[in-house]
């Protein structure tokens, strides 16, 4: 030591690594404590220094210190800074220290937001790898948030290395930032098919976790986990794969019917043990699900069985109990099968594993059966005696009880034998489950009224030996049983048969030293128990004996009126006065008995633990109502400081309780209801405990189960010491073996007698072979008591959730597709956007999860969220095509002859693109619904029927009837053919009102009934208008077209390479009394654009739109177009002709029209992060051009939205007044825009490789504007 | 889920902790103690799964743990994960340490205690079992220590011969584990 502080220099310490600390440690071994606090100022020496290596040193010898017990909270800085190192080395010293000790309260957590994000985005990978390991391990929600958008960039990353570890972390971004889950749900449900099996398994993994906590939200991803079961060999990912199945099965019995043929199959097939056994969990999980109405699953049963105890034989002790565990879990549904190995449980609770014992244990509770009790528990008995860890001891004891108790004593058949396996178990030391058999006893003694007079006497004999317990004082200990002994004998004192010994015995002053609780159950029981000496004593014609009693009392009752416990002196003073003034009378030679007695008379009857809460509340009564108005001012300047943050406006912030509406009622009385829930001494509003008593009716009502008694009772002679011989409970035993021979004998007396009649008739009919379960009658006794519940119960539902488990938060409906508002949080908007999310959060308090954002989210849309639109609308029109079904089969029929030529092509795309196949519910049925398992060519068809038309645009639906289904129009066929009726219907309604006020716009009208979206990455404050870009395309007095102005190309996978393709949706709305059909739609093609024309058709064809429209109906079809160059807008003249059908006549109409390709109809809605943006601007290979609009009366955020909407940018980032936008054109070229405003000026600065095109976009933007 | 992965030898002393939700330093001694007090009583011959530990967990927790040498490996996992999978995963882990320290034996682990940290990072992450495959861990760890050499470090210097080596037994190489198949998953 001495050397080291003479050599204590900087030199010396830079030598001390963490090898030294450990061989230090190691050579101080007598004063360890002191020499690693002279460690620790050392340490904190170094860390004082610039240089970073001596602080990655200090930090890595202190992360060893931590794991020995050390708190180095006191480092968090110096971690932090060690963390920001750029050497990799010390970066992974720092993190790692940080994982060890960072927690969600280490406030310095806060300033690693940007070195991480920072470390995440390295080029290094294994930085990248090394933050995000230390960040499963501290992130907290604030990371959580910020980081979210990050990590979810990392599930794409190039390196499968990355690409794993950023799935993984994603469930504890989950757990911190629930939010965040359904935004990036899409992307981890791609990983599910990732190329790596590591990223595969971390994808599966992640959502098995998930899947676990609230499977529900899962369901509809099984034909995706069943594809992934029938075609992984990763024994890993198998597992998780059919636990996960294990936990959906409950909800979906037609899932369990379809996992039994491949599971049986890897249960025959598998050699990896592992996966056997969760084979066979998953099985019992299935057939426990089916356990009701499927009868042919014997065979599975069986097999399982038959596995199961394979494992259990094995010499291998982890298969052994893992096959037991397993056992366990079949005992519920199919207790049959389980029986059947009772030699082999049995064993096993002989083995010398006591892990192995416990489990067999377990599963004894649905081996007994009334034949085997007794010969189970003495078995047991026995290892309680042997058995050495007061632990496992216990264990037996409870299970003893519990094997005996269950489904309310149906298996005992000699209460007698049980009292006394009771009374037994009172004789282990050190017991902590005292008050388990103490309740026991009471149990058994109230409601088996005819084994009282036993249970008395035995009672009466434990408070007599009360010396023999009250060696263990402890709470809970052994002397509990004394509470139920001293109750059962006061209570039932008419049955004892020397009352005047057991009155000595409750009142010798060593009872006084007894816990308080049961000293107050003797003092009270002593009193009911001198009632009854009185009544016996009144009767005979000695009068001293009756007044020796009462002085006894008076002599022994002081000695409890000293008592410290409250109860106890309360009532020994009470019953002490009583006693005095008792005797008072008995010198007078009053008779007093009749009275005293009386003041224990009537019964009490066992009720229901339950039996409080199933009390109905009365009709009327409003428990949540007030009694008095509290006086409103307090509550509503709670209020005020609230409102003021959230709502600026001036006109609301007057006083508020002026005009409370039924919400804020509503809201006042939830909190209301908080409050109270968390207040201790308010006493919760339940309906009177009385009333039940009042309710009830007499003793002679409560419903009792009278089981004859074929043999008389019989009460043995107790012993007042301990039995000798045999233990007691043996004895019974025997009687009881006794009483069951006799019993057989007479049985089989009555049986030979009746054979002997019958014979005659038809010979043999069946021997009475071995003695079954239902020819053991009852020794005696038994009319158990059922309890009583109060009248009309209600049935009870309550199942106790945590209301703490964060896992809870992450209950989110995954198939609902994705609001705008729902965006992963990206730096940028952080700044701008904190505080008022924050604020909001606090508002939204008790808002689900799923439906984070405000009401004015609806209204707004953009243009970006297309996607997830039109998955929404192809999710009503499933349910649409549910309903139709009915009425309009044939339709339907007509329908489907075409689709399956389409098909093969939707297929195609949509196994490029997985995240479009959100599957629903109505899939997920049709999947189960196909019984056998799916060859390849099922699940495509599956798929496909799954998978909305990726990008149709807003939906207008109508009856679609194909009229000729051999003119085959790959995609826009199948489309519109999706299309349904509910949006149409609100569109239609709005369109005829705009035609009432003559407003035929041409270009952009705003406000069509189209479904608005919005923008999401712009901040939401006020409701944005809504928006369409359908416009009218042309209108006569038979037909209208709307035109959604060149939509985005079709293929979005594709459109980089194939970059030459446009969508055009067209509504046709027949605004007739007429039927429309022959539709043909037709366009000139020019150089530049041409309509896409199914194969072998010519250049000037029309084509057929695939629907016909009734009166009043729309219905919407979709064109593609190929387009050479974009840079210019364009316009196609064309022509739709159709065949008016009346009831008498048909005529061929003809409408011309005009479609306008604008250049931002080439521009595709792209997100864009900063720092790529920035890169881009820098690049310098951009031409720059700006555009000025004056007069622009609109919020900053509505034009933005705006200019998304209408031109298809998205937002990248915004400040203040001034924001960057960005997108791309479907031939890759990049546009930005710098968008500036002031008063009502707006400025755009635009970048674009390509001049034309920004040019064309600009004046495009400019005249949006300057429509409005 | 993993909740705590901890190894400590044959007198409780801690070699390396690894907790995967919070704790403080207190509880975390608490929980090794008491992790060691029901795991160490345990016959050698005995199944490797514990139920029952207080502190940490609850019902639904379970301890799993092998017993090499003077040491013993738990993991503390619920009932997401397989147990058998998780033994293997403690063969993987050993295996692993076995190839980086080249024959591995206690001192190993009690002098490089971050070198195994940096390995288990490899295999679990967060309480999840981030790979099973030992080559691929190995590649992994293998680039980072190149990596840190390439940055030069004085300060650790990796000389293990100093150490007596232990006979640090792996199965399959002595004891009981060589009769047994080991492996329940075919890692």
């Amino acid at each position: 030591m001495a050397l080291k502080i003479v050599k204590g220099s900087i030199d010396r310490m830079f030598d001390k690594n963490l090898q030294d600390l450990v061989r230090g440690i190691r050579n101080h071994k007598e004063d360890e404590a002191k020499y690693i606090s002279t460690c620790i100022d050392e340490i904190k020496q170094e860390l004082k220094q610039d240089n970073i290596a001596v602080k990655a040193n200090a930090v890595c010898k202190l992360t060893y210190l931590q794991m020995l017990g050390y708190d180095v909270s006191w480092a968090a800085f110096n971690i932090v800074e060690v963390m920001s190192s750029s050497k990799f080395t010390y970066k992974r010293i720092g993190y790692l220290a940080a994982s060890q000790c960072f927690h969600e309260n280490t406030d310095v957590i806060m300033l690693t937001t940007n070195q991480i994000r920072k470390d995440l985005s390295s080029p290094n990978q294994y930085d990248t790898g090394v933050a995000l390991t230390g960040l499963s391990c501290f992130v907290t929600p604030d990371l959580a948030r910020d980081l979210a958008n990050d990590i979810m960039t990392l599930m794409s990353h190039t390196k499968p290395y990355i690409r794993k570890k950023a799935v993984l972390i994603m469930y504890k971004v989950f757990l911190k930032y629930p939010e965040s889950l359904r935004p990036a749900f899409p992307r981890l449900k791609e990983k599910l098919e990732d190329p790596d099996p590591g990223v595969q398994s971390a994808a599966v993994n992640v959502i098995c976790e998930l899947a676990r906590r609230n499977p529900k939200n899962y369901l509809s991803l099984a034909p995706l986990f069943f594809k992934l079961m029938t075609s992984s060999t990763n024994n890993w990912v198998l597992i998780k794969i059919i636990k996960l199945f294990g936990a959906l099965t409950p909800l979906e019995p037609r899932l369990g019917k379809k996992l039994i043929e491949p599971l049986t199959n890897l249960i025959h097939s598998t050699s990896a043990m592992s996966l056997l056994y969760e084979c066979v969990n998953t099985v019992i999980a299935v057939l426990i699900s089916l356990s009701s109405g499927m009868p042919n699953h014997s065979a599975s049963i069986q097999l399982c069985v038959q596995k199961l105890r394979i494992l259990i034989e094995d010499s291998d002790q982890n298969l052994k109990y893992l096959g037991l565990l397993a056992m366990s879990k079949i005992l519920k549904t199919h207790p049959k099968s389980v029986q059947s190995h009772k030699d082999l449980i049995l064993q096993c609770l002989d083995d010398k594993d006591e892990s192995i014992r416990l489990r067999a244990l377990d599963l004894l509770y649905g081996m007994v059966s009334k034949k085997n009790l007794m010969e189970i528990v003495k078995k047991l008995m026995i290892h309680v005696d042997k058995a050495e860890g007061t632990t496992y001891r216990d264990e037996l004891l409870t299970k003893i009880i519990d094997i005996c108790s269950q489904s309310n004593y149906q298996y005992i058949t000699n209460f007698e034998w049980y009292i006394s396996i009771l009374v037994e178990l009172t004789r282990l030391e050190g017991t902590r489950h005292g008050h388990l058999i103490a309740s026991q006893m009471l149990d058994v003694a109230i409601r088996v009224k005819a084994i009282r007079v036993f249970a008395v006497a035995q009672m009466a004999t434990l408070l007599d030996n009360a010396h023999l317990l009250t060696g263990n004082m402890q709470r809970n200990g052994i002397c509990e049983v004394l509470y139920a002994a001293a109750w059962i004998c006061g209570e039932f004192s008419e049955h004892l048969e020397n009352p005047v010994q057991t009155l000595e015995a409750m009142l010798r002053p060593k009872v006084a030293t007894l816990p308080g609780h049961i000293q107050a159950v003797y003092v009270q029981n002593a009193a009911k128990l001198f009632a009854t000496i009185l009544k016996n004593q009144e009767g005979n014609t000695d009068s001293t004996a009756a007044q020796e009693t009462s002085q006894m009392m008076i002599d022994r009752l002081p000695l409890f009126v000293q008592s410290a416990n409250l109860e106890v002196q309360e009532r020994a003073s009470c019953i002490l006065q009583l006693v005095k003034y008792i005797q008072k009378l008995q010198q007078k030679d009053v008779e007093v008995a009749e009275e005293v007695s009386a003041l224990f008379a009537g019964e009490l009857n066992p009720v229901a633990p339950k039996a409080q809460k199933k009390v109905p509340v009365p009709e009327g009564l409003d428990l949540d109502a007030w009694i008095n108005e509290p006086p409103s001012e307090s509550e509503s300047e709670d209020e005020q400081p609230k409102a003021i943050f959230t709502k600026e406006e001036p006109k609301h912030s007057r006083p508020r309780h002026t005009e409370v509406d039924e919400k804020e009622l509503a809201r006042r009385r939830e909190a209301r209801k908080q409050e109270q829930a968390n207040n201790p001494f308010y006493i919760k509003a339940s309906p009177s405990s009385q009333k039940v008593y009042q309710e009830a009716p007499g003793v002679e009502h409560i419903p009792v189960v009278q089981i004859d008694l074929s043999v008389p009772l019989k009460v043995p002679a107790t012993t007042p010491s301990h039995p000798t011989g045999l233990p007691m409970s043996d004895q019974y035993v025997k009687l009881e073996e006794e009483r069951r021979q006799k019993e057989r004998a007479e049985k089989k007396k009555k049986e030979k007698k009746k054979r002997k009649e019958k014979r005659s008739g038809r010979g043999k009919k069946h021997d009475s072979g071995p003695e079954s379960e239902e020819d053991i009658t009852p020794a005696h006794v038994v009319d158990i008591v059922t309890e009583e519940m109060p009248e009309n119960a209600l049935p009870s539902d309550d199942d106790d959730k945590d209301p703490n488990d964060p896992h809870k938060a992450l209950d989110i409906d995954l198939d609902k597709p994705l609001a705008d508002s729902e965006k992963l949080p990206v730096r940028s908007h952080r700044a701008a956007g904190a505080p008022k999310s924050s604020a909001e959060d606090g508002e939204a308090e008790n808002a689900t999860p799923q439906e984070p954002k405000k009401k004015s989210s609806k209204e707004k849309r953009d243009k970006k969220k297309d996607k997830e639109r039109d998955r929404k609308r192809s999710k009503e029109e499933k349910k649409k095509k549910k309903h139709k079904h009915e009425e309009k089969e044939e339709d339907l029929l007509g329908g489907q002859a075409e689709e399956p030529v389409v098909q093969s092509e939707e297929t195609k795309e949509v196994e490029a693109q997985p995240t479009s196949t959100s599957a629903e519910v109505s899939d997920l049925d049709f999947w189960l619904s196909n019984a056998p398992v799916p060859s390849n060519t099922q699940e495509a068809a599956t798929v496909a029927e799954a998978a909305p038309a990726p990008e149709a645009p807003a939906g207008t639906a109508a009856d679609s009837e194909p009229e000729e289904p051999k003119d085959t129009e790959t995609e826009e066929s199948k489309s519109s053919k999706h299309k349904k009726k509910k949006q149409k219907k609100e569109k239609e309604e709005k369109e005829k009102k705009k035609k009432k006020k003559h407003h035929h716009h041409h270009h952009h009208s705003d406000g069509g009934g189209e479904e608005s979206v919005q923008n999401g990455t712009v901040e939401e404050e006020e409701p944005l208008p809504p928006m369409s870009n359908y416009c009218l395309l042309a209108e006569n007095s038979y037909i209208k077209m709307m035109m959604e102005d060149a939509d985005q190309v079709c293929d979005i996978q594709g459109n980089l390479q194939d970059g030459s393709q446009v969508v055009v949706s067209v509504i046709f709305e027949n605004k007739s009394d007429s039927f429309l059909k022959s539709m043909e739609f037709n366009v000139l093609d020019s150089l530049n654009s041409k309509l896409q024309r199914p194969e072998g058709s010519g250049p000037h064809d029309g084509l057929t739109v695939p629907f016909q429209l009734p009166p009043g109906v729309s219905n919407e079809a979709r064109f593609v177009f190929t387009v050479q160059s974009i840079v210019m807008p364009q316009k196609l003249k064309g022509t739709l002709t159709f065949i008016v059908k009346n009831e008498d006549s048909s005529t061929h109409e003809k409408l011309d029209f005009k479609l306008h390709f604008t250049c931002t109809s080439y521009l595709i809605t792209t997100p864009c992060y900063s720092d790529a943006f920035a890169k881009l601007l820098e690049s310098g290979d951009l031409k720059s051009s700006s555009v000025r609009l004056e007069g622009v009366n609109m919020p900053f955020h509505h034009l933005l939205a705006r200019i998304c909407f209408h031109h298809h940018f998205s937002v990248v980032e915004r400040i203040d007044s001034c924001a960057s936008m960005y997108s791309r054109s479907i031939q890759g070229h990049h546009v930005c825009l710098l968008v500036k405003t002031s008063g009502q000026t707006v400025s755009i600065d635009a970048k674009c490789d390509e001049p034309t095109l920004l040019g064309n976009v600009l004046d495009e933007i400019k005249q949006t504007f300057s429509q409005c | 889920m993993i909740k705590a992965i901890l190894i400590f030898n044959n007198h409780g002393k801690p070699r390396l902790s690894k907790f995967y939700e919070h704790y403080n330093e207190d509880t975390e001694q608490q929980i090794i103690r008491e992790t060691f007090h029901l795991v160490s009583k345990r016959d050698e011959n005995v199944c490797n799964f514990l139920e029952g530990g207080m502190l940490i967990g609850g019902s639904d927790y379970k301890l799993i743990y092998r017993h090499y040498a003077t040491l013993y490996f738990v993991f503390c996992v619920d009932s997401s994960e397989s147990e058998l999978g998780i033994l293997d995963l403690i063969q993987v882990f050993v295996e692993t340490l076995d190839k980086c320290f080249e024959n591995v034996c206690e001192l190993d682990l009690i002098f490089h205690v971050d070198k195994v940290h940096n390995i288990l990072a490899e295999m679990v992450m967060g309480g999840m079992v981030l790979e099973t495959n030992m080559n691929e861990i190995i590649t992994q760890v293998d680039a980072q220590n190149k990596m840190e050499k390439s940055e030069f470090f004085p300060f650790f210097s990796f000389s293990l011969s100093l150490y007596r080596r232990l006979s640090f037994s792996l199965p399959g190489r002595t004891g009981r584990h060589r009769q047994k198949n080991v492996s329940y998953c075919h890692v």
